[in-house]
């Protein structure tokens, strides 16, 4: 070695090198390491150290560095390197500063000059080497003291400089696009450089240029088309020459960006297909780099507009890559079927062989590769060949993130597909078993909420079924030793729920199961909760059925155990347990009916029944709750007064509305802003509020509103500095009815705002949906592309032929499943719930207002309001019921519909109305529609199983 | 664009790294003891590639291939072709090092540490492959070494270090 070039090196490094080499342990290494760089240290800072030994000990530096020890301190030794006037020391400087600094590090100041120096040197080689740190350390802020002298190298004589000028800017340009933007037409000359090396590097800067935006380039694939021609006939000297192929770089570089120009856009494709089909035909395939452009040509065809005779060819060099002993092209064999089964999905059919081979295969890289094709090839045909081969694989490999996962695909898939609830349970079981810690909790709930709401048949006994099933299955596994937390927790729920629905297990038996989970996973209090809660509603069930309790002895010692527990959940469960087991049957079955986990809980999230005992506070002179929102918000009064300018010139019918309130809020304001400068900031932001609100809630003009505004005002006005609209609450039932109305559209303003402009946008998304409808359809029974979507279709369109559910999960399910339907706006809603709504909300706003004084019907013109907003809002998790708090609008709705869901009578009453009043209306069946609307937003759930985005959290 | 070359041997110890995109050197010693720990536990004669999310990367792919006791391993990003870069691997590690050494082994990399990062800037500029042609490769390195050959005297290290460091 070092014979050729003579690099010199001295015998020290030599040994370093050497006892490096040999040393036994880490330890051992560091040891060495950390004497060397004290040597360093010392020998560095010398004075009159000689260059070439200066050059030696960066070299020696460097390699500490890369061994993973702290060399800064020679950092500054390196720079001054570069300023050295010979070749040498100056190449050695620069590449230790190139590899020791970043391009945000303090030092690169000092060497930006000595490059702009260098920049100019009449020594390409000088040029060269600054060219190098240039790409490299050039920063964002730096680039302008550079970039005069990079535009000027792009016409240098030599060639490797102009290659290398050109990958600068494009260095500049990725670091920061608008630094360069006027220099970009620089590529576009450079395609034209008579040095095909020189061409070929410009193909770089052009990708990206292409990728951001491919419409500015199309003009250039006639260009490319030819360039790409003029290669694979080998037009190019015969040094491009690699393994026989002409330039295979440069093809597979023009393969890319053709892909892109040609995506989608049948014309500039038509230009590439001759070149394409010659570059498959001239193709070696024996070697390497052959290989490496044919597959870029089948990337190509993929991705272009598609072309028979192309595609046919990209299947054949498929089979190829497929059938041959190496596992890379197999690799890449998969990778492109991948590609191409997007465009011409039977082909996939032709391989099933090779691709189930693949994933025999030892070689862990090809068989994820494989499994990643399966995924995407899924239908509801192969769902369980694939799904039992991924969870086989997820069982042997080890590598926690990969598990996860393949288990949440795995889930998703199952999901999707899932051709009986049988399969399902047994799959989700065997990855709940397996990769249980590993999954989303989401899952489980999900696993638990199919259970109890069963597939949306109204088939009562195959629902009854599953659960004896899940119970059984749970029931075996138990035995088997430490189960994933979140496995028993399901298993626990099941249990608890169902484990005695059918009368196959006593509940002795089921309760002794429960307390040996309890008591075998005594460290899990998540667990040990959901085995105390199934033990209650066991016990509950058993009393409601007039059956006697006969607690277990372990049982006992179990909830003496929780009794004293240090965790106050488990307290608290275990003190309910004990309540629960000393009340009587009647009292017991209205607590904890009997399957009834989906039954609705009402939550009356305004507090109403408190109504009655803050009345009599404030009647003891308390003051009254002023909710945050409204507390500290300084709100700029003449902004209101603006957009109550603004609401009223855009729509014509409200002008007059208008006229009153801002007199009214002209009047207040000025005691109200002085009051604000007088320290008193927390009531009157109130008043500005209120009467903004009230201009736009009443919005069709009438003078009930206005006169009830001027009242309710006056009222405020008297209690100054106190009251804000609660003290009206007070007056009398109906009144109150009414506020509780407006304070409701207040704090959804932004979405009372917005449907005011969708009833007005309404008969225009009438005339749209059609539109999307027959998007739709194309999506879903059209001679779509991939399976997987015509299949969701499918199954959601499979629930909607029953319509009307008294049990209300079920609908939920259908909601969960159109949303799955890749079109945003799930058809069957577009279908009968939301445009009849929002063609009838304006008409029932008259309604309202004349009828307001009566309780029913303002209910259920609010109900109708609140169902014109589904359109905007998603109605909250089931789970978040408990957990989250949903914010704003659907706040509301559930309250408001909470209270409307008992009575029929009232919805009745509202569909009919809604009939009457949208004659325009599609649907025939109206009113079932309406009801199953208000029923599925007043269930609250959202897209459940059936959903994909599910798991986006859990892929990452 | 190219992320990385790597050159380890056998046990792991890196012998030549070159990021092309910053990264802190905590993060480049993580990355190599990653690669080599998935590198060690493939079997023979299985496919080149290894899946970027073994090694905890976003975005990414590697391609290794394996001369006598070095591990050449290049990290690159989705816009790169993975058979045209093991064909890198194989005109960096093959035909280039071996025209320069004639034989090349371990040691030969570390104590041409810096031919080795000019041979890399040759062939890789800012993360692209500019250059294939191993002829122009080593007209560069040769000019270089000239203007080398021409400042320092005197060599240091005997004739061949593989001789008496035979591993």
């Amino acid at each position: 070695m070092g014979s050729q070039g003579g690099f010199y090196q001295s015998k020290e490094f030599l040994d370093l090198v050497k006892s490096i080499g040999e040393a036994r342990s880490k330890a051992e290494e560091d040891r060495i390491v950390l004497s060397e760089i004290e040597t360093l240290k010392r020998r560095i800072s010398e004075p009159d150290t000689p260059k070439r030994k200066m050059k030696e000990y960066i070299i020696r530096l460097v390699y500490v560095e890369m061994l993973g020890h702290d060399a800064s301190f020679g950092y500054i030794h390196a720079v001054k390197m570069t300023h050295d006037d010979t070749l040498l020391v100056k190449r050695t400087g620069y590449l230790a500063v190139t590899l020791f600094l970043n391009e945000d590090h303090d030092l690169i100041i000092l060497i930006v000059n000595t490059i702009q120096k260098d920049l100019k040197s009449d020594n390409y080689l000088v040029v060269c080497v600054a060219l190098n740190a240039v790409c490299k350390l050039i920063n964002e802020e730096t680039i302008p003291a550079v970039l005069p002298q990079i535009v000027e190298l792009l016409a240098h004589p030599k060639e490797a400089v102009r290659k290398k000028a050109i990958m600068a800017l494009y260095r500049f340009y990725q670091k920061s696009p608008s630094s360069v933007s006027h220099l970009v037409s620089n590529f576009r000359k450079r395609l034209c450089d008579n040095d095909p090396g020189v061409m070929g590097a410009t193909l770089c800067p052009l990708f990206d240029l292409i990728t951001n935006d491919v419409n500015s380039y199309k003009d250039l694939v006639i260009s490319f088309v030819s360039i790409l021609k003029q290669v694979a006939e080998r037009r190019l000297p015969k040094a491009y020459d690699y393994h026989q192929m002409p330039a295979p770089f440069i093809q597979i570089k023009l393969l890319k960006i053709l892909a892109l120009l040609g995506s989608g856009d049948k014309q500039a494709s038509e230009n590439m297909y001759t070149v394409v089909g010659d570059i498959f035909r001239k193709c070696d395939s024996s070697s390497n780099i052959g290989n490496a452009v044919l597959y870029e040509c089948i990337c190509c065809v993929s991705s272009i507009y598609p072309n028979p005779k192309l595609l046919e060819s990209a299947a054949d060099a498929i089979s190829r890559f497929l059938k041959s002993d190496s596992h890379n092209l197999k690799y890449m064999g998969i990778d492109a079927l991948g590609r191409l089964i997007k465009i011409s999905p039977e082909i996939a059919e032709q391989h099933q062989l090779a691709v189930i081979d693949c994933l025999e295969d030892p070689d862990d890289t090809l068989k994820r590769k494989t499994f990643e094709l399966l995924y995407k090839m899924t239908k509801s045909t192969n769902v369980e060949v694939i799904v039992d081969r991924m969870i086989d694989y997820m069982i042997s490999i080890n590598d926690n993130h990969y598990k996860t996962e393949i288990a949440s695909r795995c889930v998703e898939l199952a999901e999707q597909f899932a051709p009986s609830n049988q399969w399902f349970i047994q799959t989700m079981n065997k990855v709940f078993e397996h990769a249980g810690d590993l999954v989303n909790i989401k899952v489980a709930h999900n696993l638990m909420r199919l259970i109890a709401e069963g597939f949306g048949e109204d088939d009562n006994t195959a629902d009854s079924q599953l659960r004896s099933s899940a119970v059984e299955s749970y029931l075996y596994i138990l035995g088997e030793p430490k189960l994933p937390s979140v496995f028993l927790q399901v298993i626990c729920w099941v249990l608890g729920e169902y484990g005695t629905a059918d009368g196959k297990y006593s509940a002795s038996y089921i309760t002794g199961k429960l307390c040996d989970v309890a008591e075998a996973y005594s460290n899990d209090e998540t667990v040990k909760a959901y085995a105390v809660t199934a033990l209650m509603k066991i016990y509950a069930f058993e009393i409601a059925a007039g059956r006697m309790v006969d607690m277990l002895p372990e049982c006992h010692s179990l909830m003496e155990e929780f009794l004293a527990s240090h965790s106050t959940d488990l307290q608290q469960r275990a003190y309910e347990l004990q309540a629960v087991i000393g009340l009587d049957a009647h009292a017991v079955e209205s607590i904890m009916p009997s399957d009834a986990s989906c039954e609705d809980i009402e939550v009356d999230k305004a507090l109403s029944f408190l109504n009655g005992y803050i009345q009599e506070s404030i009647e003891k002179g308390a003051q009254p709750y002023i909710p945050e929102s409204e507390r500290s918000g300084m709100l700029n009064i003449s902004n209101f007064r603006n957009q109550d300018h603004h609401e009223a010139s855009s729509h014509g019918l409200r002008f007059e509305a208008y006229e009153l309130p801002k007199q009214t809020v002209q009047a207040r304001i000025p005691p109200a802003s002085l009051a604000s400068t007088e320290l008193v900031p927390v009531p009157e932001p109130v008043y500005p509020r209120e009467s903004y609100q009230t201009t736009t809630v009443p919005s069709v003009s009438s003078d009930a509103a206005s006169t009830e505004l001027k009242l309710r005002l006056d009222g405020v006005q008297k209690k100054w500095g106190r009251q804000t609209h609660f003290p009206s609450t007070s007056t009398s039932n109906s009144t109150s009815q009414k506020t509780v109305n407006g304070i409701t559209q207040v704090d959804g303003s932004n979405t009372a705002n917005s449907r005011t402009r969708e009833t007005y946008d309404s008969r225009k998304q009438v005339e749209i949906s059609p539109e999307k409808q027959k998007l739709a359809a194309s999506l879903f029974g059209g001679p779509s592309k991939t399976e997987k979507k015509s299949a969701t279709g499918h199954k959601s369109s499979k629930p909607s032929s029953h319509m009307v559910k008294s049990h209300a999960p079920k609908s939920s399910m259908e909601v969960a499943s159109e949303k799955t339907s890749p079109v945003q706006q799930p058809p069957d809603l577009l279908d009968f719930g939301e445009p009849t709504v929002k063609s009838t909300a304006p008409s029932l706003d008259p309604f309202k207002d004349l009828e307001g004084l009566l309780e029913p019907t303002t209910q259920v013109s609010s109900a109708v309001n609140h169902s014109s907003t589904a359109a905007v809002t998603k109605s909250p998790d089931i789970m978040g019921l408990y957990t989250e708090t949903p914010a704003g609008a659907h706040h509301k709705d559930s309250d408001i519909l909470s209270g409307l869901s008992n009575s029929p009578m009232t919805n009745m009453v509202g569909g009919t109305t809604t009939m009457q009043v949208a004659q325009s209306s599609k649907s025939p069946n109206l009113k079932d529609s309406l009801e199953k609307d208000a029923l599925v937003r007043q269930m609250g759930v959202t897209p459940s199983s059936q959903n994909p985005n599910l798991f986006k959290d859990l892929l990452g | 664009m190219i992320k990385a070359v790597m050159v380890m041997n056998t046990q792991g110890k890196p012998r030549l790294a070159k990021f092309f995109d910053y990264l802190p050197v905590e993060k480049q010693q993580e990355l190599i003891r990653r690669v080599f720990g998935v590198l060690c536990s493939r079997p023979e004669n299985v496919s080149n590639f290894i899946e970027a999310e073994l090694v905890r990367l976003q975005d990414s792919r590697l391609v290794y291939n394996h001369f006598a006791t070095l591990y050449f391993v290049v990290v690159f990003d989705s816009s790169e072709n993975e058979l045209a870069m093991l064909d890198l691997i194989q005109l960096l590690g093959q035909q280039t090092l071996e025209r320069c050494f004639k034989n090349v082994c371990e040691l030969d990399i570390v104590f041409n540490y810096s031919k080795i990062h000019t041979i890399l800037d040759e062939i890789i500029l800012g993360g692209q492959v500019l250059e294939t042609r191993s002829t122009e490769i080593m007209r560069a390195v040769e000019e270089i070494s000239k203007l080398e050959a021409a400042t320092n005297a005197i060599s240091f290290i005997p004739k061949s270090a593989s001789s008496w460091l035979s591993r």
